[in-house]
């Protein structure tokens, strides 16, 4: 945005009658070539928005108009506020447990993946023969369809016939006659889906935060080993400072994917066992679509608007900071 | 001068930080773990691919014979898919829906993209801002009043359905990346078509679109993956088999329960990803740059 304002005031300096005539009416200009998306945007985008928040103020089911009803739904899952700070006694337990649930999977999940990616990317940033290729195939998981790897980790995870069981037996990690419940006992069930959104996740925040190390310039690291620097040190005051800004996006939408997941939960447990592994975004589907109560639904995810906002505005305000440091004009 | 001696001097670098790296610290501080982390992403299709081509006795025999390997490979499973369910009909479907949602949503985004960062009409900074959150609305909390408005719409169960909302998926995205493409574009080409009398339609056509042709292939390629992955809304919107896409068809029609539907199951899982692979394998370069490119912005 910086970069074309210089040039736009030399056009308007030294200006054309066309130029002219085009900056009279460039905001209806403007107007038809934004219509198309805009047109998309508000029509499957914007207006679902505020009638889902609508919705979740009815009694809306499945085939029947929905009357306002106030916060009914919200008192129905959330509790009764004049209960005081004991009010979420008195709402929905499985409604809470997948909020449970929900901030469970993305922070244990979130944090993993992050973890797991910066290692990778610093690896990855070695230098290597095959860099390329090696690249591109670890990038794979995030190519393939989530539902279509999902049905393979289901196949994996599979009560009977699972080759990680099989594989621990060999292992001898575990006793030969021993199965393994993946997705039936609740830490396993809770362990496994988590694993599974970890092995999706991580090839994406690898390749990124593999294209912000590259940006990175080898002078600095060159003046850190004079001044007698130690790896860790470089990767503290140089790498990581340095890679602050798109560890914030990365990491929002890293966050925002896996709190709303959906896909990966609905094949591996569709929510159980005993719920233990319902996420919000699950929930709401299983009360909404399968069990009509549109209102109830739309209540329920609603409800994870707030937390959404919240990740984005914490991701903000870290690129703010970074701006600030930089002494970057705020454009 | 600096972009030339960059690189060796990283190089000489790394090598002068190194000179105390042994083979043995190298192995075990990058090939190890570089791996192990390979064989952990890559196990889940290779365990897919074997697993669609093993007889039925050895799926579900892990004691008289190695599963991680067979030595009698059928196409059984395949063949079944290919022939005796709608598999085909589901595979023409994803790619058609992902087809169509994707050009319209490359068209409505050169729009926007264009209109935002060269025309730049009044609040055309703020559209962007909006824009860029439009992003970062999920599905899940978008499919339950987009189902009653495509129910009022008439559209449901029909493929429409799914072309019409993947655009807002698609859409924030590839204006993102876009406007990134034709900010490097120079500003002096433009001035000198509207000297020469050019109109706006004429400049995007013939001189902003080739020259950012890389961008719209990226931007095509991710919006097309994403359309392929795409899950909830084809689940919420679909109810007949015939329209149903690949991964929802997967899910809903083939799990009975039968432990013998396991070798078709991954083969159709299989044969879903393929195309994504193989297009993958061809613009990874394209691939990478969208996906970095929308982050960095």
């Amino acid at each position: 945005m910086a970069d074309t304002s210089p040039d736009r005031s030399q056009a308007a300096s030294g200006i054309g009658i066309a130029w002219a005539r085009l900056q009279t009416n460039r905001n209806w200009l403007g107007f038809w070539f934004m219509l198309p998306a805009a047109a998309f945007l508000i029509v499957f985008l914007a207006y679902p928005l505020g009638l889902g928040v609508w919705l979740s103020f009815t009694d809306t089911r499945i085939g029947r108009a929905g009357e306002w009803i106030g916060f009914e739904n919200y008192t129905w899952l959330l509790g009764d506020f004049s209960e005081g700070w004991e009010f979420w006694k008195t709402g929905d337990s499985v409604f809470w447990l997948s909020v449970f649930n929900t901030l469970l999977y993305t922070i244990v999940a979130s944090a993993i993946k992050f973890a797991i990616g910066l290692y990778l990317a610093i690896l990855l940033n070695r230098h290597m023969p095959f860099k390329a290729i090696i690249r591109a195939v670890i990038l794979i998981p995030f190519i393939v369809p989530t539902v279509l790897s999902a049905i393979a980790f289901w196949w994996i995870f599979d009560t009977q016939f699972s080759i990680l069981t099989w594989l621990l037996q060999g292992a001898g990690l575990i006793a030969e006659d021993f199965q393994i419940n993946w997705l039936g006992d609740v830490a396993m069930a809770r362990g496994s889906v988590i694993f599974a959104n970890i092995w999706r996740g991580v090839p994406f925040i690898a390749i990124t935060l593999l294209a912000g190390l590259q940006t990175v310039p080898p002078s600095l690291y060159e003046a850190a080993v004079i001044d007698g620097a130690t790896r860790w040190q470089m990767f503290r005051h140089i790498t990581y400072p340095l890679l602050t800004p798109i560890i914030a996006v990365v990491m929002t939408f890293s966050v925002l994917f896996t709190f709303t997941d959906f896909q990966l939960i609905w094949v591996l447990t569709r929510g159980g066992p005993v719920n233990a592994t319902h996420l919000m975004a699950t929930l709401s589907y299983q009360r909404a679509i399968l069990g009509g109560h549109l209102g109830e639904g739309a209540a329920i995810s609603t409800a994870m608007i707030p937390f959404l906002l919240f990740a984005i505005m914490f991701s903000w305000f870290g690129l703010q900071r970074r701006k600030w440091q930089q002494g970057e004009g705020n454009d | 001068m600096t972009d030339l001696t960059a690189p060796e001097s990283r190089t000489d670098d790394n090598e002068g930080m190194q000179f105390l790296e042994t083979r043995m610290n190298r192995l075990v501080t990058l090939w190890v773990p570089l791996i192990i982390i390979m064989v952990v992403l890559l196990f889940p299709f290779y365990w897919m691919a074997l697993t669609s081509i093993k007889p039925d006795k050895e799926l579900i025999d892990l004691e008289t014979t190695n599963p991680l390997w067979t030595w009698n490979p059928t196409l059984k499973h395949i063949k079944i898919l290919l022939f005796e369910t709608a598999y085909p009909r589901w595979l023409w479907n994803t790619m058609s829906v992902a087809v169509a949602s994707t050009m319209l949503s490359l068209i409505a985004s050169v729009g926007a993209a264009y209109a935002i960062v060269r025309i730049r009409y009044r609040g055309a900074n703020w559209i962007g801002a909006a824009i860029f959150l439009a992003y970062l609305v999920p599905p899940s909390i978008l499919f339950i009043p987009l189902a009653s408005i495509i129910v009022s719409y008439g559209l449901f169960d029909t493929l429409f359905a799914l072309i019409l909302t993947y655009p807002t998926i698609l859409i924030p995205f590839s204006t993102w990346l876009l406007m990134g493409y034709f900010k490097t574009i120079p500003f002096e080409l433009e001035e000198c078509a509207l000297i020469d009398g050019a109109s706006r339609w004429q400049i995007l056509t013939r001189i902003v679109l080739p020259l950012a042709i890389p961008g719209l292939i990226s931007a095509f390629i991710f919006g097309f993956t994403l359309c392929w992955n795409e899950f909830i809304y084809a689940l919420t919107f679909i109810s007949n088999a015939d329209n149903k896409t690949v991964p929802v068809a997967i899910v809903t029609s083939f799990t009975d329960g039968d432990v013998y539907r396991w070798g078709s199951i991954m083969a159709g899982a299989l044969i879903g990803s393929l195309p994504l692979v193989i297009l993958y394998a061809f613009f990874v370069e394209h691939y990478v740059a969208a996906m970095t490119g929308a982050v960095k912005e």
